[in-house]
């Protein structure tokens, strides 16, 4: 076997290898060093959380009332036009259904560029005075998540309305009603819907970055800064503030999930076996 | 068996009517008329038209041609069983209470009223329970207790026992029955059945007067003791072969 004196990048000495075993560590090596960067950075991320850096702070609640308060208005308009169309079925639904599929593909930067042609100076909306604000973040993260609620509400309702469409309206129970009773129907269903979009709007970039400007103490929020961070080069903060984004995500979830756990364990807990026959042979019935 | 009872007051008549779902006829100029009291059962092969008939008299779908005559000074009171019942994510108590409150009343007085209707009913055990978790059996006798909770004079039934182990056949017939000779005993004894049912058992047991549909058109109008007694072989051939099990 023929051995080759080579560079050991491991040890940092010369050492005698076959070329299989340095086809090996090399790569491994090269792995290693960016991995040795990011558990520095996480260990430096964690530092900050533990410290509750007040930049860090800041920025992270403004993310969240931005997007909570986008994705509260995004819903509720949403839910509204979702449930109306899934009961509804208006003329044209197809034509409708694709343009609502269109949107949900709706690129970040697209909406950002929009709302900001609305809100510039010589645009139609440019007197209300938006534009590098919160104000204006919340609009464009209002109208990213939009389609999302609406096109997956009604897909829901749309499904609800087909199985339970006919009851309701027996019992004398109007479109608008019978919407609204579908909504409360699925609403562990919409619940998720309404996580997708919130999710959507605190993980959006573009668009706040247009329209907000990324103004330090003003309108930077979790995802500009962690774009800023990581183009100077302060990996940590970054790291930081990408943990935070998931444990906001992690929390929200396991929210959920405690919901959905404690309705199935109240369903459990009254579902008993069905009641014998002598039941309701002692029980005539009587009328109402 | 069901005796012919004499001729209540019509109280609808449907003439000529056809109805079509989806660019197809699922019902051919029918011609009926409803007798106040009546108890009418609708029999037929699969896809004959029943449930579309029924979701006719419901209002639930619209004729495209032909007239359909409410021939009452006031509104009739409806309600509708389906074939399977579906239950929305909520109580037992509240099932019954939004049906009531959609007929106009308050929601505390219909939570009250509810109360009453589930004892009755034999499900006071389950008010709190969700609906969905309720056996097919219960959830049918709850879908029963809510149609009756709202009084109505016209009762439409969609194989109500069709999903039913003979256990909870039984159960909802005495229901029924309860309940049309409870009705029959008061001042007001408007209430009309009408059934569609595969189960021809129970329309000897339930009814007054059979229909028999085939292709969404009507081939066979009689009292119930002549459809199953009298010879239909030349007079309703369709019937005739229904009745005897054959491939019509």
């Amino acid at each position: 076997m023929v051995r080759i004196a080579r560079f050991n990048p491991v040890c940092g000495r010369k050492t005698c290898s076959t070329p299989f075993l340095f086809n090996i560590i090399t790569p491994i090596y090269q792995c290693l060093v960016p991995m040795d960067d990011f558990f520095h950075s996480l260990g430096l991320a964690i530092s900050l959380l533990w410290h509750h850096d007040p930049t860090l702070i800041e920025v992270v609640l403004r993310s969240l009332g931005v997007s909570a308060l986008a994705c509260a208005l995004a819903c509720v308009l949403g839910l509204a036009l979702g449930a109306g169309l899934g009961v509804r079925r208006p003329k044209g639904e197809a034509f409708w259904v694709a343009i609502l599929n269109t949107l949900l593909a709706l690129p970040s930067v697209l909406v950002g560029l929009v709302v900001y042609l609305l809100l510039s100076r010589q645009g139609p909306l440019g007197f209300l005075g938006w534009l590098f604000s919160l104000k204006a973040m919340v609009l464009a993260q209002t109208l990213l998540v939009l389609p999302v609620v609406v096109a997956l509400s009604r897909q829901c309702i749309k499904a609800a309305h087909d199985r339970l469409g006919e009851q309701l309206q027996s019992i004398g129970l109007t479109q608008g009603w019978r919407a609204l009773v579908l909504v409360w129907d699925e609403r562990q269903v919409l619940l998720t819907v309404v996580l997708t979009a919130f999710g959507r709007a605190i993980s959006e970039v573009g668009a706040v970055m247009v329209v907000g400007g990324n103004i330090e103490g003003f309108t930077r929020v979790m995802t500009t800064s962690i774009a800023l961070e990581t183009s100077k080069g302060d990996l940590p903060m970054a790291l930081a503030l990408g943990m935070v984004l998931l444990g906001v995500v992690l929390l929200l979830n396991a929210l959920i999930g405690l919901l959905h756990w404690r309705q199935q364990r109240m369903d459990s807990r009254f579902a008993g076996p069905a009641q014998p026959l002598s039941s309701f042979a002692a029980n005539a019935w009587h009328g109402p | 068996m069901r005796q012919e009872s004499p001729k209540s007051p019509v109280i609808l008549s449907l003439q000529g009517v056809s109805c079509a779902i989806q660019g197809f006829w699922v019902l051919k100029d029918l011609n009926i008329e409803l007798h106040a009291q009546e108890r009418l059962a609708l029999v037929g092969t699969n896809g004959s038209g029943k449930t579309s008939l029924l979701k006719l008299l419901h209002g639930l779908i619209k004729p495209q041609s032909g007239h359909l005559h409410w021939q009452t000074h006031s509104p009739v009171r409806q309600a509708m069983l389906f074939q399977r019942p579906q239950m929305i994510n909520s109580s037992v108590r509240h099932h019954v209470a939004l049906a009531l409150w959609a007929q106009g009343l308050k929601w505390p007085v219909a939570l009250k009223k509810v109360q009453g209707v589930l004892r009755e009913a034999g499900l006071a055990d389950c008010a709190q329970q969700s609906a969905k978790t309720l056996s097919i059996g219960q959830q049918q006798r709850l879908s029963l207790a809510r149609a009756w909770a709202c009084e109505p004079q016209l009762l439409l039934l969609d194989e109500p026992t069709a999903s039913l182990d003979p256990s909870f056949k039984s159960q909802v017939e005495t229901m029924i029955e309860h309940w049309a000779q409870i009705r029959t005993g008061v001042e007001e004894a408007d209430h009309t059945l009408v059934l569609a049912s595969h189960n021809l058992g129970q329309v000897k047991r339930l009814a007054s007067r059979v229909i028999f549909l085939e292709e969404g058109e009507i081939h066979a109008d009689l009292p119930v003791w002549e459809f199953f007694n009298s010879p239909l072989a030349k007079t309703h051939p369709k019937a005739h072969a229904f009745l005897r099990g054959e491939v019509i």
